[in-house]
């Protein structure tokens, strides 16, 4: 084997991402175009997604983090994806029920307190990706740069940006966010039947999506999508979680809803439970808090009880899905199941009832998502050829108009990209400026849908009230996000557009963040090697310390043993220096100090194993 | 990278036709985003992806338009010079006039929570549906006739037709909203 492969034919390598709202996974697509998981350090193919920040201010991700929960849960955060794009007022139901520590300050982009420091949701997300990355790259032994990354499809824009920005933040190229439905249809896609309409039915941690696609030859056609961003598996724990803090109340006459600890501690034993219940029909929620102990039985039945609303809550956006893909319950061929939730039995009924099919489970509901991002990476790198994806933008865009009412250009479902041109006047003389209001879907009043952004059309050539033709084209991408563009009309010049996104984060305070990461990565790097400097000076002291009880030392001069000492010596002075090249050199000089050392321990060895011997 | 064509008809490579064979404009959209789709161009340069995804943009809008009949018809009628607007579906059509307004009195009772007032509205939905349906199969006439004449009285005559279509959905809507809401 040689040491160095160089390829200049092959494609760059781009990997697959699945950000969930529980855990996260990345997936490539191997020599034989086959998609597969990538573990990561520990093993397991599941990251959970959960940053925490430790005393000594390293970042830790996934399973060691998920540890921290229980231990350090003012430094630690889970389902951040729920944040994700969004402001402070409209997470008010989500900080009732999750820990999040929101920091002051947090108008337009939300700031979370870990310890001392503050993070906004791309930054954490980010340390996510970065642990993927990292995975990726110790798997395939090459760095990883470019990834497809997956949003649930009923993401807005902001949301999507939001993952966008954090992939750039990770050092990531995103070259495609793909809805996560579809990815799942095309791994399920890619062996089986390559005709006919499938549905997906995407129950995660946190979000719910519903997607009805057309299979065509390699084609896939979204016909229509459907979701809420907030319902999940993560939903369904808080029941169990509410119904156990009552218990305890009652039970040790005490709430401990506020400790962080006890209430983390809980959640892992009814997420627990719940695992188990869709295998046997009854289990026990057991948990310990400071010496005492809580105990009670849950069936199967009590769980369906509790959770039959938010089971139900996912069948209406179902309804709607096939009502816009404009075809009928019996024309769908297959249903595919994606997402841990859709483990539980109830669900499974319900999708079974509504569709009439048996769901498909045949691939790993967690996994499958994974899976079909990195076959996307492939379409994208070139290495698969036949198959397409043709996704829809899941919400109607439109601008405010007259009296605070939305004018639609570019409606749901349609496919993407997709794009509509306006003209916009002024309605004064001389007017220099026109501030068109973007929102995002379905309502009929500006105030009742999600404000997307402003853009100020600036620097209008002054002109009687109405004479001026500005040409605005909106343009939503093949990711989902709004791109807009205006032109003079009247003489053909680009007009200058100022873009103030209502929520999340400005291109500059991206690029900051990214630096900031780039410093921080050259900081990780110089601290690895310190780190491994310093263990390879530990072996080299520990093997002198050995040394010195032996004969060999003895034999020496007093030269040779006073620079020995003094090569010891310095070593130990910059062991502690953050400097591993000073580290190293004063390890070389030791080796070389000790040279003659080890020659004559190896010739000792040599005659005492000869004395030993009987001839 | 040729510029390609803005209109819709171009790009698909149709003839400008009122009637269109649906499964092959389907088949010739799924063939023209093979070729221009942006997934086709990520690791090309920047003015190629530009290209694909302003062709794309314009591809998939061509679609969508030319796949339903009635914006197909307001896209040609566009294309032939004749103004197409909100406002000729706001005028009631004369022969309307006397079913509009007895409808929007029973809109009213229901409203008003008067719950007799539901079967005359559930006849007028099926009236409303009927005509709806009625003005659908014409409009598939005249499009034949357009396209085997080329006659602009009968684009003129497509344009009423169109008009009185889109204030007969919205009639059906707003009842059909009506009934929806008073049974929840």
């Amino acid at each position: 084997m040689t040491p160095i492969q160089i390829d200049f034919g092959k494609p760059e390598r781009v990997v697959g991402i699945d950000l969930g709202t529980t855990n996260s996974l990345v997936a490539y697509l191997d020599s034989a175009q086959h998609p597969v998981v990538i573990p990561g350090e520990d093993g397991d193919k599941l990251v959970p997604s959960v940053v925490t920040l430790t005393k000594k201010g390293d970042i830790v991700v996934g399973n060691k983090a998920r540890a921290a929960l229980i231990d350090e849960p003012d430094r630690t955060v889970y389902s951040i994806k729920r944040l994700m794009g969004r402001g402070v007022g409209d997470v008010q139901d989500e900080l009732k029920l999750f820990p999040f520590r929101i920091a002051e300050g947090s108008e337009s982009v939300i700031r979370i307190l870990l310890g001392e420091r503050t993070f906004t949701p791309p930054e954490i997300s980010a340390f996510i990706l970065r642990q993927l990355k990292k995975n990726a790259e110790a798997f395939l032994g090459e760095p990883v740069t470019k990834a497809v990354i997956t949003v649930p499809a009923y993401f807005n824009d902001a949301q999507r940006q939001a993952t966008k920005d954090a992939g750039r933040i990770a050092g990531l190229e995103v070259l495609r966010l793909v809805n996560e439905p579809t990815a799942a249809a095309l791994a399920y896609g890619l062996d089986k039947r390559r005709e006919g309409i499938v549905a997906v039915y995407d129950l995660g941690g946190g979000t719910f999506d519903i997607s009805i696609l057309k299979l065509h030859e390699g084609i896939f056609e979204v016909l229509a999508t459907n979701g809420d961003t907030h319902l999940g598996g993560d939903d369904i724990d808080n029941r169990l979680i509410h119904i156990a803090l009552e218990d305890v109340r009652t039970e040790w006459g005490k709430d401990i809803s506020h400790y962080g600890d006890a209430v983390q501690a809980l959640r892992r034993a009814v997420i627990e439970a719940k695992e188990r219940l869709s295998f046997v029909p009854s289990t026990k929620i057991e948990f310990g808090y400071k010496g005492k102990r809580y105990q009670r039985e849950i069936t199967r039945e009590l769980f369906e009880k509790l959770i039959a609303d938010i089971v139900d809550r996912t069948l209406g956006p179902c309804r709607n899905c096939i009502k816009d893909a404009d075809v009928t319950v019996e024309q769908i061929d297959e249903v595919v199941l994606v997402g841990g939730s859709t483990r539980i039995p109830m669900v499974r009924n319900a999708v079974e009832t509504l569709f009439r099919a048996k769901p498909h489970t045949d691939l790993n509901p967690d996994e499958v998502v994974a899976l079909g991002a990195a076959v996307q990476a492939g379409i994208l790198s070139g290495t698969v050829e036949n198959q397409l994806l043709l996704d829809v933008t899941p919400l109607s865009l439109g601008i405010e108009t007259m009296g605070g009412v939305v004018s639609k250009l570019i409606h749901r479902n349609s496919t993407i990209p997709a794009s509509a041109t306006e003209t916009f006047t002024t309605a004064v003389d001389g007017q220099r400026n026109v501030l068109i209001h973007v929102l995002q879907g379905e309502r009929e009043l500006a105030k009742d849908n999600r404000s997307l952004a402003r853009f100020d059309l600036k620097d209008i050539d002054p002109l009687p009230a109405g004479m001026a033709r500005i040409e605005v084209r909106f343009l939503i991408d093949a990711n989902g996000i709004l791109n807009v563009t205006a032109r003079d009309a009247r003489t053909g010049k680009e007009q200058s557009v100022e873009i103030k996104p209502s929520y999340g984060l400005t291109d500059e305070q991206v690029e900051a963040m990214i630096s900031e990461s780039i410093d921080r990565a050259e900081e990780d790097f110089r601290a690895r090697q310190v780190a491994e400097a310093r263990v390879e000076a530990d072996r080299i002291l520990a093997a002198v310390d050995k040394a010195k009880q032996n004969d060999a030392y003895l034999d020496l001069t007093d030269q040779e043993r006073s620079e020995i000492t003094r090569a010891l010596n310095e070593l130990l002075v910059v062991y502690h220096a953050d400097d591993h090249l000073l580290i190293r050199a004063k390890i070389e000089q030791l080796n070389n100090a000790t040279m003659k050392l080890a020659e004559n321990m190896i010739n000792t060895a040599v005659s005492s194993a000869l004395k030993g011997t009987k001839i | 990278m040729n510029p390609v064509p803005s209109n819709y008809y171009d790009f698909f490579g149709l003839e400008h036709k009122l009637d269109l064979d649906l499964p092959d404009l389907e088949k010739r959209f799924y063939a023209l985003s093979r070729q221009y789709h942006p997934d086709r161009y990520t690791l090309k340069s920047r003015e190629e992806q530009q290209y694909a995804l302003d062709a794309t943009a314009i591809l998939n809008d061509a679609y969508r338009t030319l796949r339903d009949p009635l914006a197909r018809a307001e896209y040609l009628l566009k294309e032939n010079g004749f103004d197409i607007g909100e406002q000729g579906s706001k005028n009631v059509p004369t022969e309307l006039l006397e079913e509009v307004f007895e409808l929007n009195m029973a809109l009213e009772e229901l409203r008003g929570g008067d719950e007799s007032a539901r079967p005359a509205l559930e006849e007028a939905r099926k009236k409303f549906v009927a005509m709806r349906d009625q003005i659908d199969s014409d409009l598939q006439a005249r499009f034949a006739e357009y396209d085997r004449t080329r006659d602009r009285d009968v684009l003129a005559d497509i344009r009423g037709m169109l008009n009185r279509r889109r204030y007969v959905r919205n009639l059906v809507n707003e009842v059909e909203k009506e009934l929806a809401g008073a049974a929840a």
